[in-house]
Order: C-alpha cells, then sequence, then structure tokens
C-alpha cells in the first residue's frame, strides 16, 4: 500500500468507468440469451403456403387447414348468411373493418374476395382460443342473427365476416390471412400478390 | 446438540468441534432451530409455513424423479406421461404426488397468507417479508403455470394459449413479446422445451432462494403472533422474574428483553409435525383415492392430447388461478381486464401499505374489519366458482360484482385504519 493521499476524483472516476464497462458488457452477454428465444429458422421456415381443394365444400360448411400451426377456416357462405349480415352491422366493434386486420383485397363488406367463400384465421383476437362455428344456433347470442362464431373461452362473438361484436372481450375483427384463388375450387392460403 | 462449540466432548464432540471451527453449524442450528424465541401461543393458523416447505420438499423430489422419464417435445410429452402413468414402476405415484402436490403447495399458501392477513403479520415491521412472500406466490404461479404445460394435452396447450396471449394485450410491444415467449407463431415444441427448462431449474432455484430469504426476514423481524402484540420489548423493561426460563440465543437476547416465547425446538418442531401428520392423511386420501379431484386438480381435456387446431369447449384454468381468472373474463376488454387482474396481484402486495393501523390482530380491531374480512373471504371463493365453471349472463354480472369488491377490500381498509376504533391490546399474550 502506498502512503500517497486518497485521490477521490481518481477514485470516482475509476468506479464509475468500471461499473459503466461492467455494465455494457453485461448487457451484451444478454443479447444471446435473449434473441435466442425469438422463433428459429425452422419455425420461421414452417410458415409455407397452403393448396386447399374447394370443390366438395358444400354451402354452409365449414373445412380447416393448417397454415403456420394456427387454423385457417374456409366457409362456403349461403345468400341467406349473406344478406343476415347487413342487420346487425350497428351493434359491431369494427363493421367497415377499419384496422389493419386483413389485406386491402379483403377490406370490403364481406371481408373476402368472393362474397361465398370466406377465409379467415380461426383465432380469437381475444386470447388466442379457437371460436365455434354455430350454424344455426346462433340466435340465442345474439338476436337475428342465425350464424356467427362464439368463442368458449371468454364469450367474444364473431358474425360470418368474422367481425367482432362489440361488449365482448375480443378487440379485433379476426385475422384475414393472405390467399389466392389459383382456379374456381383452389386456394392457398399464406400467399397473395405482392405478399409473401 | 451443544450448547455451544467447545463444550461437546467424546468422538462425536469432537467431529462436532472439528466442523464448528471450519463452519458454523451449532451456532446456526441454535441461532435458528434451538435456541430460537417463537411466541407461545401459535395456534392452528401457524402450522402452514412449515407446510408449504414440505410439499416444496415433496415437488423437487418428485419432479426430479419424473424428469428421469419425461421427454420434453412435442412429439415425446403426452405419450412419456402416458408411459410414465402405465409402464414405470410407481410411475402414477410419482406423477401423482407431483400433481396433487401442486394444488397441495396452493392450498397451505393460501391459508398462509390468509394468516398473514388476519393476524396483521405484513404489518410494520414485517413488510419485506410480506414482499418476499409475494414473490414466493408469483413464482409459484409461473411454476405451476409452466408445469401445466408439460404433460401437452389440451388443456395444457389451451391454458398456455391463453395464459401467453395476456401479454398480447400489452401496447406497441404486446405482439412481438408473445411471440418471443413461445418462440413461435403459435405454442409449439419451442415453447415447451423452454418451459420445461424454466420449469425443472430456473424458478424451483428461484423459489429456494426466496424461501430462504424468507425464512432470514422472518428470524430478523421475529413471528408475530394471533395477538398481533410485539413479545420483544426494550432492554431493561422486564424484569427477570417475568423473563421465560428457556435459554435463548445472544443474538436475540442481547438486543432486546423477550417475554412469551419458547423455543422453536422441540416445541414448534413436535407441534408441527403434528401438522404433518394431519396434513399427510389429507394428501394421501387425495393421491390414492381422488387423484383428480373431481377435475379440479386434472382436467378432463387434458386427458387428450394437444390440438392446435380445436379449442376445447371449455376452457379453465387449474382451480388456484380461477378467481385471477375470473376477475380478467369480468371486463369486457382486453387490456382493462388483463390490468385488473395484474392489479388484483399487485394490490395484495401493497397491504402493508394501504393498511394504515397499528393494532394488527382481527381481535382487536373495528367491527368493520372483520366483515371486510368475511366479506372478501366470500368474494375470493365465489371468483373461485365463476372463473371455473362456464359462462352465462348471471355469472359475468357476479363476476364483475366481486370484482368490485374484491378491490372494495383494500380501499375499505385503507379508509377505515387511518382512524380505526380499536379495542384496547393486552400487554402479554393471551392463550
Amino acid at each position: 500500500m502506498s502512503n500517497a493521499p486518497v485521490d477521490n476524483g481518481r477514485r470516482r472516476f475509476l468506479t464509475i468507468a468500471t461499473s459503466v464497462v461492467g455494465g455494457v458488457g453485461a448487457a451484451g452477454a444478454a443479447v444471446p440469451f435473449i434473441a435466442s428465444w425469438n422463433p428459429s429458422e425452422r419455425a420461421k421456415s414452417a410458415g409455407a403456403p397452403v393448396e386447399v381443394d374447394i370443390s366438395k365444400l358444400e354451402p354452409g360448411q365449414l373445412i380447416r387447414v393448417e397454415w403456420r400451426g394456427k387454423p385457417v377456416w374456409v366457409i362456403s357462405r349461403t345468400p341467406k348468411m349473406l344478406e343476415e349480415m347487413k342487420a346487425h352491422e350497428g351493434q359491431l366493434r369494427d363493421p367497415a373493418s377499419e384496422e389493419p386486420q386483413q389485406l386491402d383485397s379483403a377490406k370490403n363488406p364481406y371481408r373476402s374476395k368472393r362474397p361465398e367463400i370466406f377465409v379467415a384465421v380461426g383465432i380469437c383476437t381475444h386470447l388466442g382460443c379457437s371460436p365455434s362455428f354455430l350454424q344455426g344456433g346462433f340466435g340465442e347470442k345474439v338476436e337475428g342473427t342465425e350464424d356467427g362464431f362464439f368463442c368458449p373461452c371468454h364469450g367474444s362473438k364473431f358474425d360470418m365476416a368474422g367481425r367482432v361484436f362489440q361488449a365482448v372481450p375480443a378487440p379485433l375483427n379476426l385475422e384475414i390471412p393472405p390467399y389466392t384463388f389459383i382456379d374456381d375450387t383452389t386456394i392457398i392460403v399464406g400467399e397473395e400478390e405482392g405478399v409473401a | 446438540m451443544a450448547e455451544n462449540s467447545k463444550a461437546a466432548s467424546g468422538v462425536v464432540g469432537n467431529v462436532i468441534n472439528w466442523i464448528d471451527d471450519r463452519i458454523p453449524m451449532t451456532r446456526v442450528w441454535n441461532m435458528h432451530i434451538a435456541q430460537y424465541p417463537a411466541p407461545k401461543n401459535f395456534n392452528f393458523w401457524y402450522l402452514f409455513g412449515s407446510l408449504a416447505i414440505l410439499v416444496l420438499v415433496n415437488q423437487i423430489l418428485t419432479g426430479i424423479w419424473l424428469t428421469m422419464n419425461y421427454v420434453p417435445s412435442a412429439e415425446g410429452a403426452f405419450a412419456s406421461v402416458e408411459y410414465i402413468m402405465r409402464d414405470v414402476e410407481y410411475g402414477w405415484l410419482l406423477r401423482y404426488l407431483h400433481s396433487t402436490g401442486a394444488s397441495a403447495f396452493f392450498v397451505v399458501v393460501y391459508l398462509h397468507m390468509f394468516r398473514g392477513m388476519i393476524y396483521g403479520s405484513y404489518q410494520k415491521p414485517r413488510e419485506l417479508l410480506w414482499l418476499f412472500g409475494m414473490f414466493i406466490f408469483l413464482a409459484l404461479m409461473a411454476e405451476a403455470f409452466m408445469g401445466y404445460l408439460l404433460p401437452w394435452g389440451q388443456m395444457s396447450f389451451w391454458g398456455a394459449q391463453v395464459i401467453i396471449s395476456l401479454f398480447g394485450a400489452i401496447p406497441v410491444i404486446g405482439e412481438d413479446l408473445t411471440q418471443w415467449i413461445r418462440g413461435d407463431y403459435v405454442i409449439s415444441g419451442a415453447t415447451l422445451n423452454r418451459f420445461f427448462a424454466l420449469h425443472v431449474i430456473a424458478l424451483p432455484l428461484v423459489l429456494v432462494i426466496l424461501v430462504f430469504l424468507h425464512i432470514v426476514a422472518l428470524h430478523e423481524v421475529g413471528s408475530n403472533n394471533p395477538d398481533g402484540i410485539e413479545i420483544k420489548h426494550k432492554k431493561g423493561t422486564i424484569s427477570e422474574d417475568e423473563k421465560p426460563k428457556f435459554k435463548f440465543h445472544e443474538y436475540y437476547t442481547d438486543k432486546k428483553d423477550i417475554v412469551d416465547a419458547i423455543p422453536f425446538h422441540p416445541y414448534y418442531t413436535v407441534k408441527d409435525i403434528l401438522g404433518v401428520a394431519g396434513f399427510l392423511i389429507l394428501f394421501c386420501w387425495v393421491v390414492f383415492f381422488s387423484p383428480e379431484m373431481g377435475g379440479f386438480f386434472l382436467e378432463a381435456p387434458n386427458f387428450e392430447a394437444a390440438n392446435p387446431l380445436k379449442t376445447p369447449e371449455h376452457i379453465f384454468p387449474v382451480w388456484y388461478f380461477t378467481p385471477f381468472y375470473a376477475i380478467l373474463r369480468a371486463i369486457p376488454d382486453k387490456l382493462m381486464g388483463v390490468a385488473a387482474m395484474g392489479a388484483s396481484i399487485v394490490v395484495l402486495a401493497l397491504l402493508p401499505w394501504l393498511d394504515r393501523g397499528s393494532v394488527r390482530s382481527i381481535r382487536y380491531r373495528c367491527a368493520l374489519h372483520k366483515w371486510n374480512i368475511a366479506q372478501f373471504v366470500v368474494t375470493f371463493v365465489i371468483l373461485g366458482w365463476v372463473g371455473a365453471t362456464p359462462q352465462t349472463d348471471f355469472k359475468t354480472i357476479l363476476s364483475q360484482i366481486t370484482t368490485v369488491t374484491y378491490f372494495m377490500f383494500f380501499v375499505l381498509l385503507f379508509v377505515y385504519s387511518k382512524n380505526e376504533t380499536t379495542k384496547p391490546l393486552p400487554t402479554r399474550v393471551t392463550k
């Protein structure tokens, strides 16, 4: 130990410099630990588009396909279902699809490319459950509307265009994935012109 | 064990002396067990701390053994749990001890917390002790939640889907945050693997460290008691006649004059063993005769492997989360619902500062306080029931009313505790 007088200024400088350098080092060391929780390359590449054959889809029927691990619904809507949707627009949160839950190609009253074929991600926008399709049984949830989707988890309600009703926990309409008709009876889900 | 490190003799004594010269074994034993002064009037409610430690040991032991046969992958998890149940010798017992232990943990922790509430054990100077307890409660909830994903059944999958989506309610960063937690666009094998790692290593480590800190903090301030009055008095204020005739460690007696205390060992070790025996009778009854507890401990949809395309018709968390889940469901707005659920736990942690009274025990507090605690118990039970059963219009309204009464408990307490009319406190502990 030297007997030189204590230089407090130098001591403070060294303490701060050491703390800062150590802190930067700790933050840098934390990066790999935190980043390793992001989806891996394999998980990212698993999101390939899927082809759906709708030639056997009956009016009023719903089929489920898996895209990026999520359920995607393809529904053939009957003229009656399309007609009903106009009646309850006053009870919806976002009747005109202002929120970006769809691409512009689906930003229309039916939220679809063709009125009769409805494609949507079947995941409730509240907390991620998959709502049930109440065909003909939706009337007890919303008067005057026979068909719709009801989430069993927390009671959110959606109409046949996946538009959310007011006074339910879900904040947004159902998400419409990008999709393309490659011919009259085949859809590709996950791909649309100009969208990966 | 020896009174002090140099008094022991003989072979055993020599070994003890050899150790005591190198690590303070005898001193720690005396300070925290054999000569630790505990109030002499502990009642039934004081059994649940030691029972929580017993359950923690059970969870760690059976958990280690379960990992020996469990396969943490989306492909193998469900089948490996069935393998444990059917083919591994006593695998069914290890699993039921672990799954029943999870529920038992919450039973004893809720009773332990309730004890703290009725006797004001969170009040000054035990605020930090209460906070460590709340951190234990949080870690325990995370531990239970992650453990419930591991069997990879339908309820595992969809329960995790709902709970992780809660983070999506946070503005701006929510969506990216949920993706970061899942490690995928949906719950997947990546989620399962990281939850496994956290469940078997990270959180148990955190829990054990927090329990250690909880006990260190307890021994520094000393236990509260059903009368809520101090047994440690200013040095020199108590005559020798009044002091108990037990030997307490100098660490405590040098600072304070202590009355109405008995050494933790053998008095409370014996009492706790009685509690352990009673607890094990009930615990084993569940393990052997009703491990599913009518769907409350293990839910029926979880006997079906996870299916990401189909939500079970009704999904509920396990019973110990349902009161908080009911608060979430009561509010028809995503962000507000999540915020209310978070607040219902945070507000518990703030109890030491919300209660502005200085009288601790319910025995000497005003009638309104008794009613308030009673309504809180009823509220908690109703919320738990509503959260565990399918939603109807009536139950939605009921859950909204009880959400209000839940928070009213804390608001009322804050208001009346400022100028509360209390009964006179005894100077010494009663029975």
